[in-house]
């Protein structure tokens, strides 16, 4: 019998050497003539693992990594036998980082061959739009309401809310749109999910179409993500042929199809209205609202826009009924959250768990501190534009009221973990240069304060009147917070604030010791 | 070695833009596909996109320079974009992106004089859990450290 092994195909595993470890074993097969079928699966998420190699045996999928070239000979025949082995990790299902997490949304990331519906479909897959076709438009709706499930790219506004608006607007057309351009340092939920699943995204953007009436949909890929867009392109090609996608889907009266597009590295379009400028073809100018994109978005028509993780959030929905989802979390943050542990971490990767574990047991705990064995300092959470955290607020529940609470946001869900050798200056003045780099222009307080914060920040550092340089930077801070059109410039005073509040030490010496200096 | 990219052809031009311009919001699936063709898009592309588009050369031309992905002139022959974002900051990021220049004696955003390397920031390659990471040619890589790093170097500089 063949021997089925998993090798990811996932870009975070093959970064770190997955395509020489399927060459290898490919190699070794062939040299002691012994047929295996390798299977690129997505990847389990648990990175410092990768990359993570099992094969099939009769008891489940047994684990090995991180695995190089070098191990494979080894590995071969300890997996023949299914004998002892340095880098054996045991059955896959039993690894308590991953037998601690509620896979509701990546229940079959790292599981599935990513490019097969037959093995979608055999792990629960299409059972979501199975179900939404024997439903009304607002049956639907009320599911998605009553789930809780709200935007998984940052403000938390409720998904029902948001199809409801589409659904009941008319015109001519309407359009889905996902926004799969994850910017956001720190988070990669996107990318794997793509990457690892993407009939999960397919499926619940086509019952978002049949919610609203929408017969088109986009997927806006940063272009930085070339893997996850080979990956949609494979899948949507397979669910054409097999009747997931155009017209008459599974038989129903229902017509839907997706194309992806691809970004052009702009940070600033994956904000909603400046995406849907770009999927139109201009300059990724940011849109004032009113109107909403749910009454006049792309091409002006109603548009529902929804981040990847909340579409893929919703064939579960659909299959297990809104309560079986809302059961999960805590407050007015319903179900789970694919948190991305990253940056200076010991154990980094995808944890999915119910809103209200606290930031203390995500870093220390699941994550297991830094990897240069060096105190954690501080924590960015929500990317470039979440807040930075010290040890005192470990204690905060991942929650969007709660983060919101100590002025953070979780955004995407993305932890970035730094040691002590961080200089927080420094950290606040990426901040502002990054919001100067990448504003749109469009408004004032973006375009200009960003600049002048970078400035201000360079006169602190090199200890320039550093009272009442703080204060122009809080000042602009504020401008930039109540006058900017969007999250860019809105929420980069997040980092730079955090970083003066919670770390005022790496601002300069204090104002006497500078007044005696001059 | 030959470069990839074929050289600038109007003929060629207008047959990218003939495969596409029938697509809604058309203006960057065609800005990619003449990059992909040519290895940068040629200024006498920009008013021919605007033609078939219906749009003033303006326009174009201001999609063109908004985006950070569009080259305005060929590449040296291998590119290597260094992630500068937060994940890879804290990971050691800072200290790989000056050793990298200091290898290259060229700053982030420029191109060997012996055309051979272009070297640019870019700002997450969702790798963040293997930080830090890089990406010569379309190829990822993680867990990069100073000898990883030197082998790409070496690698880019053949």
């Amino acid at each position: 019998m063949k021997m089925r092994i998993f090798v990811p195909r996932d870009a975070g595993a093959i970064a770190v050497g997955a395509d020489d470890v399927v060459a290898a074993l490919e190699q070794a097969a062939e040299k002691r003539g012994l047929p295996i079928e390798i299977i690129r699966n997505g990847s389990r998420g648990l990175y410092w693992l990768e990359p993570m190699v099992e094969v099939a045996t009769v008891k489940g999928r047994v684990a090995y990594g991180p695995v190089s070239p070098a191990d494979v000979p080894s590995l071969f025949d300890a997996m023949a036998s299914n004998g002892p082995h340095a880098l054996r990790l045991g059955l896959t299902e039993e690894i308590p980082w991953l037998k601690r997490q509620t896979r509701l949304t990546f229940a079959r990331c790292g599981v599935i061959d990513p490019r097969s519906v037959g093995d979608y479909r055999a792990h629960d897959g299409y059972k979501g739009l199975e179900r939404a076709l024997t439903l009304t438009s607002d049956e639907i709706l009320a599911d998605v309401t009553a789930s809780g499930l709200r935007g998984r790219g940052g403000a938390g506004f409720p998904t029902g809310i948001k199809w409801k608006t589409v659904a009941q607007a008319s015109a001519d057309r309407k359009y889905i749109v996902c926004n799969a351009d994850e910017g956001d340092s720190g988070t990669f939920a996107d990318r794997m999910i793509m990457e690892g699943d993407p009939f999960v995204v397919i499926e619940g953007m086509t019952i978002a179409g049949i919610a609203v009436g929408a017969t088109k949909g986009y997927i806006y890929i940063r272009s930085e993500y070339p893997h996850a867009v080979a990956a949609m392109n494979a899948a949507i090609a397979v669910a054409r042929r097999t009747g997931y996608l155009g017209e008459r889907i599974v038989g129903s009266t229902h017509t839907f199809d997706l194309e992806v597009r691809v970004g052009a590295g702009a940070y600033v379009c994956g904000e909603e209205t400046s995406l849907l400028e770009s999927l139109e073809g201009r300059r990724g100018i940011v849109r004032a609202k009113p109107p909403l994109p749910a009454h006049k978005g792309l091409f002006g028509r109603p548009t529902v826009i929804n981040n990847v993780l909340s579409f893929a959030a919703i064939p579960f929905i659909l299959d297990n009924g809104a309560k079986a989802y809302a059961d999960f979390g805590m407050g007015r943050s319903r179900g789970t959250m694919p948190i991305q542990l990253a940056g200076n971490i010991r154990h980094g990767g995808l944890f999915e768990t119910a809103f209200g574990v606290t930031l203390g047991e995500l870093v220390d705990d699941i994550g297991g501190g830094t990897f240069t064995g060096r105190p954690v300092r501080a924590v960015q959470v929500g990317g470039p534009l979440g807040a930075y955290f010290p040890r005192e607020l470990f204690d905060t529940p991942f929650d969007y009221e709660a983060f919101a609470a100590r002025d953070g946001l979780i955004g995407h869900g993305g932890i970035v973990v730094f040691d002590d050798s961080v200089d927080m200056a420094k950290q606040a003045r990426f901040a502002m240069e990054f919001c100067a780099v990448e504003s749109c222009g469009k408004c004032t307080p973006c375009r200009i304060g960003s600049t002048r914060g970078v400035e201000t920040i360079d006169k602190i550092i090199r200890g320039e009147r550093t009272s009442e340089n703080l204060a122009v930077v809080e000042d602009l801070c504020n401008t930039m917070k109540f006058g900017s059109l969007c999250a860019l410039g809105g929420f980069t005073p997040y980092p730079v604030l955090s970083a003066l509040k919670h770390f005022r030490e790496d601002f300069g010496p204090a104002p006497a010791t500078l007044q005696a200096a001059e | 070695m030959t470069s990839a990219y074929e050289p600038w052809n109007e003929a060629r031009g207008a047959e990218i833009i003939a495969e596409h311009d029938k697509l809604e919001g058309a203006t960057l699936v065609i800005l990619h596909a003449m990059q992909e063709a040519f290895g940068y898009v040629p200024e006498p592309a920009i008013p021919m996109i605007a033609s078939a588009l219906s749009l003033s050369r303006a326009e174009v031309h201001g999609v063109f320079t908004f985006y950070h992905d569009f080259r305005h002139e060929p590449a040296g022959r291998h590119v290597l974009k260094i992630c500068r974002a937060e994940a890879c900051q804290a990971a050691g990021g800072d200290a790989l992106a000056a050793r990298v220049e200091a290898k290259l004696g060229i700053a982030i955003g420029s191109t060997t004089p012996d055309a051979r390397v272009t070297l640019e920031p870019i700002y997450c390659l969702g790798l963040c859990a293997t930080a830090p990471s890089a990406m010569l040619d379309g190829r990822v890589v993680g867990r990069l450290d100073e000898q990883r790093l030197d082998a790409l170097v070496a690698e880019a500089q053949r």
